[in-house]
């Protein structure tokens, strides 16, 4: 059967690596040693050593292949189309850049390895930090954090840093009620007070409603530009004004920093601290979920208590400072997820600077494209010109019966990843589509041919929208059943003889 | 079709004072070609040819082949957290499968689906500790990994919970328990331990358990040396273990992507942080997995959530599942005995600084009381020696961690003998 842009062929079902398990079975090798073997239990001490991993998988080299293969047969990634997931920036990931960062000079550096022996690792760090510098607009730059949330509570570790230091850390940190829920996580984490502010009917930070809730109490306030609902903040700069007046900072989620490269710069527009999620914006694979980087762009009033150690060059070299008195201190171990930096660095050296600006153009163009062919179809809450994403609402097909999530799952049918379901959480029933720069127009026809084909369907029969996916290898997965009864494990079955015992 | 005449017009509503002045200072993009030379050029700037004894939290491991394989198919490296379950059964089941071996290594119930790195995994373990005793206090042993403890503080600090550090015991390496039990009070969350600790020594879980258990609190157990869970007995007087797993087929790469993780008790799965993937079944009674007990996590609880971790390390984690589905029950033993037995060698051959078990690490004074100057001498042979110890205790200045893996061979270690006896 052929529906979209896929046909149903066979494909291959597989049992966790655990039911092809069984003793005896062996999938690696190791040289013989070259030193004498010592008995564990003689220098580790009985009590310390285990008999065995009980229930550990057994299986052979090829069965190791087929099962992950297999599984992967499952799966979508870009690879396969358009994965228009909102606030994700799902763009193609070029494969040099898998290959760069396994260059072995690089993959096999130890990070304790003597300085003089890593100036490469350390001269890419700092490509990556002048780069992101220069997109962003900020003096100074750091790359450890390793995802946009660890980003986030970087900066707002700065500025609660920065303020302590001028006697008063203060106590609340003010959100938009559009926020991506790491925002006021973080601002939590941080110890913080978090206060959600009300946005404007434009979709926007209201100017009015920040001033109002806006005191020597508030130590920052956390803005995303373009915002969640993909509008660029018109009274941007006003709203550093206001923050700053009162001598709170402004801290920026750069997670849509896609529709701003080349364009505009948080720096120039009053932003003191953000991140910018570089597994989105500079094109590193998200691998199912992870690993990412959340470089953290500061201005330099800032750069005293970024985390250590910071890059410094000294007679030519790079070195590692530690010596930074108003530091934050450490967010993680090492030096950052030095991987996925060098696959960032790799894509801006592709683009350059004009290509970036480039394509910071087609993601705006394309996701113009897909609201105005959507346009018809599907209500959108708020006018307000679109920047690299767009968000509709459930609205028009709700009065059917049919929710946001109920066309994601049709959509699956017609061979595309959905957009993000249910956020942000000011649009009720959103839709939030963000297509990206790298998809072919071809690509989009065909979601719009998907996408429209299933609002008709939903006027001729919302009840068969309601039971998708038809065309999966599982149909509509029970998540209320797995939260009820959390099954996070395999266990073996016991065998019915010593069950009975 | 949209209405625009020129690309410019996408962006012309931008408000005038924010829009960029001049072009960024970025030079034009270059060919895949140029590319793959420029990092060659920087590659061959760093430490390539040499023999290499670190360890530290960070291990040179053989990476078994197929694991690069598999984490290089599209369908896994390019999609996203699996959000759409019917789409994602492929990445839900693996996380499902390291959920599950974890648990089986640590001797845990359940365990997560990865946090950002061994470092993380240790706050963000506290903080649940803290959550589920209603108390502030934790206690850290000095023997874990320096910087561990560092990112400890930066996490804890801001949010009131006060960390204490407990001594280790001068001649044998591990927690000094008197000094331990000396901290640890009705205010203690948790006790944190770390085994193989820093120095590579083994802990005693059934006695620092008892300490921490008589005061209500919890102990957290963290391990940085993922291969050593093939022969150690799992610490189950634990309720939390959590650590990182690097040594499973991830490369150094300089300090990271890594991945860690953390696993506890079944009674404390609500106060977990982090991705959790769940067995269900679909609308047709099948088996199918999806991610769950989100009411823990940022999208749901904001403010109120266990911990805003988002992304996570899943592409490693699937790389550490391959590559333990690849050595197995057996193979897993064999490494770490392979470790076990090259690390002993080594350490025949250096003056050993503590006299407690260790797994693949251990401290040794340096030749001269210098591991600068030691290290030197080893430089010349294209061997990069121990980590000198001094910056992180300076009480063992003259003191160097050296690891010996399955790929140090028994040459290169005869050569360090040579230079450092
Ligand atoms: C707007 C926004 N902020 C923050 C984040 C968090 O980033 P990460 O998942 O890298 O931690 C995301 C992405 O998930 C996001 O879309």
């Amino acid at each position: 059967m052929s529906l979209g842009k896929t046909v149903q062929i066979l494909n291959q079902n597989e049992g966790l690596l655990f039911e092809s398990s069984s003793p005896g079975k062996i999938g690696y090798q190791l040289p013989p040693l070259d030193v004498p073997a010592v008995d564990p239990r003689k220098v580790l001490g009985a009590g310390n050593t285990r008999d065995e991993i009980t229930d550990f998988p057994e299986v052979s080299e090829v069965e190791v292949i087929r099962h992950f293969t297999r599984l992967s047969t499952w799966n979508y990634g870009i690879d396969l189309g358009l994965f228009p997931l909102g606030s994700c920036t799902m763009k193609y990931n070029p494969r040099v850049n898998e290959l760069v960062a396994r260059t072995e000079g690089l993959a096999w550096a130890h990070p304790y390895q003597p300085e003089d022996l890593s100036q490469g690792a350390m001269a890419i760090t700092a490509e990556l930090e002048r780069a992101i510098g220069e997109i962003t607009g900020m003096e100074s730059v750091t790359l450890q954090p390793a995802a946009g949330a660890h980003g986030e509570m970087t900066g707002i570790l700065v500025i609660r840093s920065y303020l302590e230091k001028q006697g008063n850390p203060r106590k609340i940190v003010l959100v938009p009620d559009s926020a991506h829920g790491t925002n006021p996580a973080t601002a939590a984490m941080v110890g913080y007070e978090v206060r959600t502010l009300k946005s404007n009917d434009k979709g926007m930070v209201d100017p009015a409603t920040l001033d109002a809730a806006m005191n020597e109490d508030v130590a920052a306030f956390m803005v995303t530009n373009p915002n969640t609902v993909g509008v660029f903040e018109e009274n941007i700069v006003r709203i550093a004004g206001i923050v700053h007046a009162k001598g709170g900072q402004v801290y920026m989620d750069g997670a849509n920093m896609n529709a701003l490269v080349g364009i505009a710069r948080p720096g120039d527009f009053g932003m003191d601290v953000m991140h910018l999620n570089l597994h989105k914006t500079m094109s590193t694979p998200h691998g199912g979920g992870g690993p990412g980087a959340g470089a953290v762009a500061a201005r330099a009033h800032l750069e005293p208590y970024l985390p250590t150690p910071r890059l410094k060059q000294e007679n030519g070299a790079w070195t590692w400072d530690y010596n930074r008195p108003d530091t934050i201190g450490k967010v993680r171990a090492f030096y950052g997820n030095f991987g996925v930096l060098v696959r960032a660095l790799a894509y801006i050296m592709a683009h350059g600077g004009p290509g970036l600006r480039n394509a910071t153009v087609d993601a705006l163009l394309n996701a113009n494209y897909l609201r105005k062919r959507l346009e018809p179809h599907f209500d959108l809450p708020y006018q307000s010109p679109s920047m690299h994403e767009v968000v509709f609402s459930h609205s028009r097909q709700e009065k059917r019966g049919v929710k946001t999530m109920d066309i994601a799952k049709r959509l699956i049918d017609y061979g595309f990843h959905p957009y993000t379901t249910a956020f942000p959480m000011i649009v009720p029933g959103a839709m939030m589509i963000e297509p990206t720069e790298t998809e072919p127009k071809q690509e989009l026809d065909l979601f719009v041919d998907a996408m429209t084909a299933i609002a008709k369907e939903i006027e001729a029969d919302p009840e068969f929208v309601l039971k998708a996916p038809y065309n999966t290898r599982v149909s509509r997965v029970d998540e209320t059943l797995a939260a009820r009864k959390p099954v996070l494990r395999w266990r073996p079955q016991v065998p019915v003889s010593r069950a009975a015992d | 079709m949209i209405g625009m005449k020129s690309l410019d017009e996408l962006h012309a509503h931008l408000p005038a004072d924010a829009v960029i002045q001049k072009p960024l200072d970025i030079a034009p993009g270059l060919s895949e070609y140029e590319i793959v030379d420029y990092f060659k050029a920087r590659a061959a700037e760093c430490a390539s040819g040499y023999t290499s004894f670190l360890g530290g939290g960070v291990y040179a491991h053989y990476r078994p082949v197929m694991c690069d394989v598999i984490a290089s198919r599209g369908e896994f490296l390019t999609s996203y957290t699996p959000y759409q379950a019917e789409m994602a059964q492929g990445t839900l089941m693996t996380i499902f499968e390291f959920q599950t071996m974890i648990c089986q290594l640590t001797g845990m119930d359940v365990a997560n689906a990865s946090m950002y790195d061994g470092s993380t995994a240790v706050p963000e373990a506290a903080m649940m500790a803290c959550r589920i005793t209603g108390r502030d206090k934790v206690v850290v042993a000095r023997n874990v990994h320096p910087e561990y403890r560092q990112v400890l503080d930066t996490y804890l600090k801001r949010q009131g919970l006060p960390v204490e550090t407990a001594a280790y015991d001068s001649k044998r390496g591990t927690v000094d328990l008197d000094d331990l039990a000396k901290h640890v009070d009705g205010h203690t969350a948790a006790v944190i331990v770390q085994s193989p600790n820093f120095f590579g020594g083994i802990e005693h879980a059934a006695a620092i358990a008892e300490i921490a258990h008589k005061a209500g609190a919890l102990l957290i157990w963290v391990f940085t040396e993922a291969v050593s869970l093939g022969l150690l007995e799992p610490a189950t007087e634990a309720d939390i273990v959590c650590g990182e797993l690097q040594s499973f087929a991830i490369s150094p790469s300089y300090g990271g992507p890594y991945a860690g993780v953390i696993a506890t008790k079944e009674k404390f799965i609500r106060q977990i942080p982090g991705r959790l993937a769940g067995e269900t079944r679909d609308a047709d009674g099948r088996r199918a997995y999806c991610l769950t007990l989100s009411t823990r996590e940022q999208h749901i609880r904001r403010e109120k959530a266990t911990s805003n971790i988002c992304t996570n390390q899943a592409l490693i984690a699937l790389m550490a599942t391959v590559f333990m589905g690849v050595y197995g029950k057996q193979g897993l033993r064999d490494l770490a005995h392979q470790n076990l037995s090259k690390a002993h060698y080594l350490a025949s051959k250096l003056p050993l600084r503590f006299d407690g078990p260790f797994f693949n690490e251990f401290v040794a004074k340096a030749k001269n009381g210098s591991p600068a100057g030691q290290n030197a001498a080893l430089r010349e042979r294209k061997i990069i020696g121990g980590i000198p110890l001094g910056d992180f205790y300076p009480e063992l200045a003259d003191c160097a961690l050296w690891c010996a893996t399955e790929m140090n061979k028994k040459q290169e270690m005869d050569s360090v003998a040579e230079v450092c006896a």
